[in-house]
């Protein structure tokens, strides 16, 4: 199962590394890792997705949760939640029936084409991580794409469960 | 105002350390030269600085306190991670002060640089990088609380040369309190939970008591013996458990697992009811998990939580110290007057006797060869079972497990997650630095004394005498014995050729020898070696070289599928 930990952490050198040393260490998986400070610029979050059954998942979060930089870690996924990713495409546009059927496709999918250029375009698209596989897999049969830059996965838990220290 | 050198030794003082294990280089030349000043702190210059780690270690072991390690950087730092390793898989309390070259070399592959931080990271409990000079009062504080609460662990310091400058003047605060947002270990178990555990303890018919490090660390060996007591548990200790109960006691089954006795593990094994304390079912107590103890309810305390369910699930988990969960339980009883049934016990008791007779420990004697299972008695008989074991590891470790019983908590220090070799010696000396009056042991082999054994001369200069016994069998016994009974017999690279002269070589260093190889002789010897108070005697015992531990679990086996002796050849 593929769950997303949402975890509040020291915001200090080191705190990170503890985070991604700890998943190579007891072989657990990250499938994405993103990383900002909070409104609170001392705490960071962190979200990593992860694939394991409950067992894995309630050791990962128990071992993440016993490091001393962490405050809190939560899986999102329990309940009723929001995840985004980002992702910037940079796909060949060099012929106006190319430019025009892109701008479509990217309409479809409420994306934004960010970047032109005579020859290229790049598109920015915010969605869950199956919206931006599929935009992608409807491109590839469009046009030829040159690079890939996606953020990693992101969320919230909805209502007033919060993460909050 | 005072330099970060003086700091370092200043907040050390002011913390209650009393004994160093260190080694000097450097990166550390400034802390060491405030040390020179320092009257309340006696500083152990060792010969390898893995050896300083296992000291501190050995120290904190029988005390229960925080051992110090102080080192330079580069190689005297990666010299301890074996050391540190060895603590954080046992659960030992230990600072590391590491030595550091100067914050703005940091990452230049300066001399002696070594990324600390990132090398202990996988076996620290925590560690700091120390940024200003401002900040070692604090940081060395926190480390020290860490280290000390919630599941013990090692926590490294690293200081880089410029931070203790003693040109430089800073103020000094030492804090008042320490108090960290992010790390507040549970102690008291939730009550709910611990009337769960106890109501279906109390309805159980075949219980045990399960006791690992755990319930060492917790320092409550008389609530575990009061409440044992009571309610006429059987109980069985991990390696790491020993002596949390007595080993005497007419309710202890002796150790559990891979070399546990029969009544230990077939007790377990039949259980149905299995109260752990301090424990966290290792592959070597469980075998294959499973085939682990198939009718067996788990009630798990333990003040991590990641112990818990981890290997295998636990019905009634409950996060705390075994201290606090043992007294909340004894209080229920108190007030409830409840008991087990005592028809069920009475037969629980009588099926266990009947493992008992089997007697699983009982070997041969003979008059030609010494057995090494004979040597652990005779030690035990002579030290009146008092003396503080350290052991390395191999079949001498597991003999003086399972022949030496421990009625005391802290008395067996060994090294039982990481299995080093080489702990033994400086464990030793760390038991006698902390506890000058007690009879400090080390029993070891002819390959694990020879890890360390350069320990030999700081025994001589700081006037350390532990007693080593040399369980010499001229191979390394375990491996040898796996190969037999896995590898057909094929010996391959386990055997201990040119061996020095062990006698010689203690007294080269200054210290006695005595050779002993004939059975009759080995009890007069050792007394001779224990009347020596002030003298390090080395024993070099030699030991039938054939013999094996047993019982043993068959790989993949439930925990009481035992080889109790050599397979007879087909
Ligand atoms: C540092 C280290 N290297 C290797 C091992 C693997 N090992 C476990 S027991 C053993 C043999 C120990 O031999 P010895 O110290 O002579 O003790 P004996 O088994 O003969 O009593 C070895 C090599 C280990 N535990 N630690």
């Amino acid at each position: 199962m593929r769950r997303i930990l949402s975890v509040l952490l020291e915001n200090e050198p080191g705190a990170l590394s503890r985070i991604v040393g700890l998943f190579s260490q007891r072989g657990y998986n990250i499938e994405t890792l993103t990383v900002a400070p909070t409104d609170d610029p001392t705490l960071s979050r962190l979200t990593v997705t992860t694939v394991g059954d409950d067992r894995v998942i309630e050791q990962i979060t128990k071992q993440v949760n016993k490091l001393v930089d962490v405050l809190k870690v939560s899986d999102i996924t329990d309940g009723d939640h929001i995840e985004r990713e980002l992702m910037m495409v940079k796909v060949k546009a060099d012929t106006t029936a190319l430019r025009d059927e892109l701008k479509r496709l990217s309409d479809i999918f409420r994306g934004l084409v960010v970047d032109v250029t005579p020859t290229t375009y790049v598109i920015q698209l915010v969605g869950t991580s199956a919206k931006l596989d599929a935009f992608i897999e409807a491109l590839r049969s469009e046009a030829e794409i040159i690079e890939v830059a996606r953020s990693g996965v992101t969320g919230l838990s909805r209502g007033e469960k919060s993460l909050r220290f | 105002m005072m330099s970060g050198a003086e700091m370092v030794v200043r907040t050390l003082t002011q913390l209650g350390v009393k004994h160093i294990f260190g080694y000097p280089g450097g990166a550390v030349l400034d802390i060491y030269d405030a040390l020179f000043e320092a009257s309340d702190i006696e500083h152990i210059l060792v010969r390898h600085e893995q050896a300083a780690a296992h000291m501190a270690d050995g120290y904190a072991r029988a005390t229960g306190e925080v051992g110090t390690v102080l080192v330079t950087s580069g190689p005297g730092a990666t010299n301890t991670i074996t050391g540190i390793a060895t603590a954080y898989m046992d659960s030992i309390p230990m600072v590391v002060l590491s030595g550091q070259v100067a914050t703005s070399m940091i990452g230049e592959d300066a001399f002696q640089e070594c990324d600390m931080v990132g090398c202990s990271r996988p076996v620290v409990k925590h560690s700091f990088l120390v940024k200003k000079a401002e900040d070692i009062p604090t940081v060395i504080a926190k480390a020290y609380h860490i280290a000390a609460t919630g599941r013990p662990g090692p926590v490294v310091v690293d200081i880089p040369k410029d931070i203790v400058n003693p040109k430089e003047s800073h103020p000094y605060i030492f804090p008042d309190s320490i108090n960290m947002r992010s790390y507040n270990p549970t102690v008291k178990g939730h009550k709910g939970q611990v009337k769960k555990a106890l109501q279906v303890l109390l309805a159980a018919k075949k219980p045990v008591l399960y006791l690992g490090g755990g319930s060492i660390a917790a320092e409550c060996s008389d609530l575990i013996t009061a409440f044992a007591e009571r309610l006429n548990l059987p109980v069985t200790n991990t390696l790491m458990g020993l002596g949390a109960f007595p080993g005497q006691h007419k309710q202890c089954l002796g150790m559990l697992g891979m070399h546990g006795t029969v009544e230990a593990n077939k007790t377990m094994h039949n259980s149905d009811v299995i109260l752990a304390l301090g424990a966290r079912f290792d592959d070597r107590v469980t075998n294959n998990v499973k085939k682990f103890c198939p009718n067996a309810t788990i009630l798990h305390v333990d003040i991590d939580p990641t112990s818990i369910s981890k290997t295998v699930s636990a019905d009634v988990p409950i996060v705390g110290s075994v201290k606090q969960v043992l007294s909340d339980m004894i209080d229920i009883l108190d007030s409830t007057g409840e008991s087990l049934e005592p028809a069920a016990m009475a037969s629980w008791w009588s099926e266990i006797q009947v493992w008992r007779e089997q007697k699983c420990l009982s070997y041969a004697k003979s008059d030609k060869v010494i057995k090494p299972q004979q040597v652990v008695e005779a030690m035990h008989r002579v030290t009146n079972g008092e003396a503080y074991v350290s052991s390395d590891v191999g079949q001498h470790q597991m003999f003086a497990a399972l022949y030496y019983p421990f009625n005391k908590p802290r008395r067996w220090i060994n090294s039982g997650g990481l299995g080093t070799m080489g702990f033994g010696l400086p464990a030793a000396m760390g038991v006698k630095v902390a506890l000058p009056d007690s009879v400090s042991i080390c029993i070891t082999g002819d390959g694990s004394i020879q890890m360390n054994i350069q320990e030999l001369s700081t025994c001589m200069q700081y006037g350390i005498p532990v007693k080593i016994i040399s369980l010499n069998n001229q191979a390394l016994g375990m491996v040898r014995q796996w190969q037999d009974l896995i590898y057909g017999g094929r010996h391959s690279h386990s055997y201990m050729e040119s061996l020095p002269d062990f006698v010689k070589l203690a007294e080269a260093y200054g210290h006695v020898g005595i050779r002993v190889s004939d059975p009759s002789e080995l009890d007069e010897a050792l007394e001779k070696c224990f009347s020596m108070k002030d003298k390090l005697v080395f024993m070099d015992i030699l030991v039938d070289q054939d013999e094996h531990v047993y019982p043993m679990q068959i790989k993949f086996g439930a925990m009481d599928d035992m080889l109790l002796g050599k397979p007879k050849a087909e």
